[in-house]
């Protein structure tokens, strides 16, 4: 009886498991407690939130080891943890904590501007962000066992997010539309392997899970980004940058869940107080757009 | 025979896809009422943190712990495993479950991600053939009670489970396109177990 870890079932599978639920995004033990008591099926272990790395500058890492394992022990649900995109020293030092999933991001600063991680060599599952079809495709070919829509993380503004989703799932519409000898050009155009990009004009949906992230503040956003076909969410800053998280976790895992019923998201928006103040991403120069990094 | 699928969290597609290809036309289930439309319930591989907790906000834990004491058929996958357990090791403080199935289960018992992994296990259906099973973050059970009959394990460990008209595996058949679990229960526990009560 062998038993065979790292495989593609067992990692593409844990994101499965994690469907129609929110991962929310914790920077100490404490926070983490708040969210699993909240419903959170899972959380992001970081040193500083989007909106703070946002607001202090300076470059962004992993976090400190001692910090991911206090949070391990604190929670009983699945840990993530980011590390730098290109960085897999950073990577081969998550998966020796034992993280459960680890989150190649823009959020943090590049560690290389031309290539992603290697994620086939891991036992450790890896998310990875992604703008459009060939963006993920690309990861997925990486070894990406699961993609979350990018948004501009740490604004509180969905617009992004919105984009991104709608870009993503209008490819893959226009892919299932295309005759079979159209699908080589299609491959050449979203610079993305051939055989990933038949596979999903077959099946008219990604070969891995799709969750949505940044800019996600609220319970109404959570639910606008399960209706436009996410299949969970990500959320950073918006709960512990608002007046009342515990709260507001707890609404944002209601309206995941009954995304497609307006009173119980009008329930779970009641008497939530502030929201993150947020920044509007249209302000934002392009040089600090998140959302743009990666290749 | 109408077979729901607890929709509130977790891979519920999986196992719809699982159950149509069985034969059956299952329905989603978040709601107290349309946890009253079916006759037989399969609890999906999620958080069983989550998913125990939005049942008791949306108001199904009750009644769903009420149908299974009444003898409800139902199937549960990992998670599903631990909602159906009388005892839970290593849980979230107050962490509570359905019940009705007297074992006692250790969640995350076979280690954390890094450590969850797919093997060829021997399912006691009749059948000599052996079952591709796939553990993630995964359950064990490490007492059963004495009308509990054990299916399969991995070495000592009880990894699917029977009593009546409940069962429990800590794997995932539902990531696999071998249908022998869902067409078990459909068969051999929900078929009988309605039966009994008409």
């Amino acid at each position: 009886m062998a038993e065979v870890t790292g495989t593609g079932r067992v990692k593409r599978g844990m994101a499965e498991m994690l469907k129609g639920g929110v991962i929310m995004d914790v920077v100490n033990a404490e926070q983490a407690k708040i969210a699993e008591d909240a419903g959170a099926v899972a959380v992001m272990a970081l040193e500083r939130v989007p909106a703070d790395i946002r607001a202090q500058g300076g470059v962004a890492r992993m976090s400190d080891p001692d910090m991911i394992e206090k949070i391990q022990a604190a929670v009983s649900i699945p840990v993530m943890a980011k590390a730098r995109i290109g960085h897999f020293v950073e990577a081969q030092v998550l998966q020796s904590l034992g993280v459960d999933y680890i989150d190649e991001s823009e959020v943090l600063t590049p560690a290389d501007y031309k290539n992603h991680i290697d994620k086939w060599n891991f036992t450790v599952p890896f998310v990875c962000g992604a703008t459009n079809l060939g963006e993920a495709l690309r990861r997925i070919n990486e070894g990406a066992a699961m993609i979350r829509s990018k948004g501009e993380a740490g604004t509180g503004d969905v617009s992004n997010a919105m984009q991104h989703m709608r870009e993503i799932n209008g490819e893959i519409r226009r892919l299932s539309s295309l005759r079979e000898d159209e699908l080589y050009v299609a491959a050449k155009e979203l610079q993305a392997p051939y055989e990933l990009v038949k596979e999903v004009a077959e099946k008219g949906k990604l070969p891995v899970v799709l969750f949505t992230a940044g800019g996600i503040a609220t319970p109404a956003d959570a639910a606008l980004m399960m209706s436009m076909g996410a299949d969970g969410v990500f959320i950073g800053s918006g709960i512990f940058k608002s007046g009342n998280p515990a709260q507001r976790a707890a609404a944002c895992v209601r309206a995941t869940t009954f995304w497609d019923d307006p009173k119980v998201i009008a329930d779970a928006s009641r008497g939530l107080g502030e929201a993150m103040v947020g920044i509007n991403v249209a302000d934002l120069p392009a040089p600090h757009r998140l959302a743009e990094r990666g290749w | 025979m109408k077979v729901g699928v607890l929709a509130l969290q977790g891979d519920v597609r999986e196992h719809i896809s699982a159950l149509i290809a069985c034969g059956v036309t299952p329905t989603t289930v978040r709601r107290a009422s349309e946890l009253a439309a079916v006759d037989a319930l399969v609890l999906p591989g999620g958080e069983s943190t989550t998913i125990a907790q939005l049942a008791e906000i949306f108001g199904l834990f009750e009644p769903l712990k009420s149908r299974i004491a009444h003898g409800m058929p139902v199937y549960g996958s990992c998670a599903g495993m631990i909602l159906l357990a009388d005892e839970i090791l290593d849980a979230k403080e107050d962490q509570k479950t359905f019940g009705g199935l007297d074992i006692t289960v250790r969640r995350n018992a076979f280690g954390r991600q890094v450590d969850s992994f797919e093997s060829d296990i021997e399912f006691d259906d009749g059948s000599k053939e052996l079952i591709r099973a796939v553990f993630i973050r995964a359950p064990w059970v490490e007492r059963v009670g004495k009308d509990v009959e054990v299916l399969s394990r991995v070495d000592t460990h009880p990894v699917a489970v029977r009593s009546g008209h409940l069962l429990a595996t800590s794997f995932h058949p539902e990531l696999t396109a071998d249908h022998r679990i869902h067409r078990y229960f459909i068969d051999e526990v929900a078929k009988p177990a309605l039966q009994k009560v008409q």
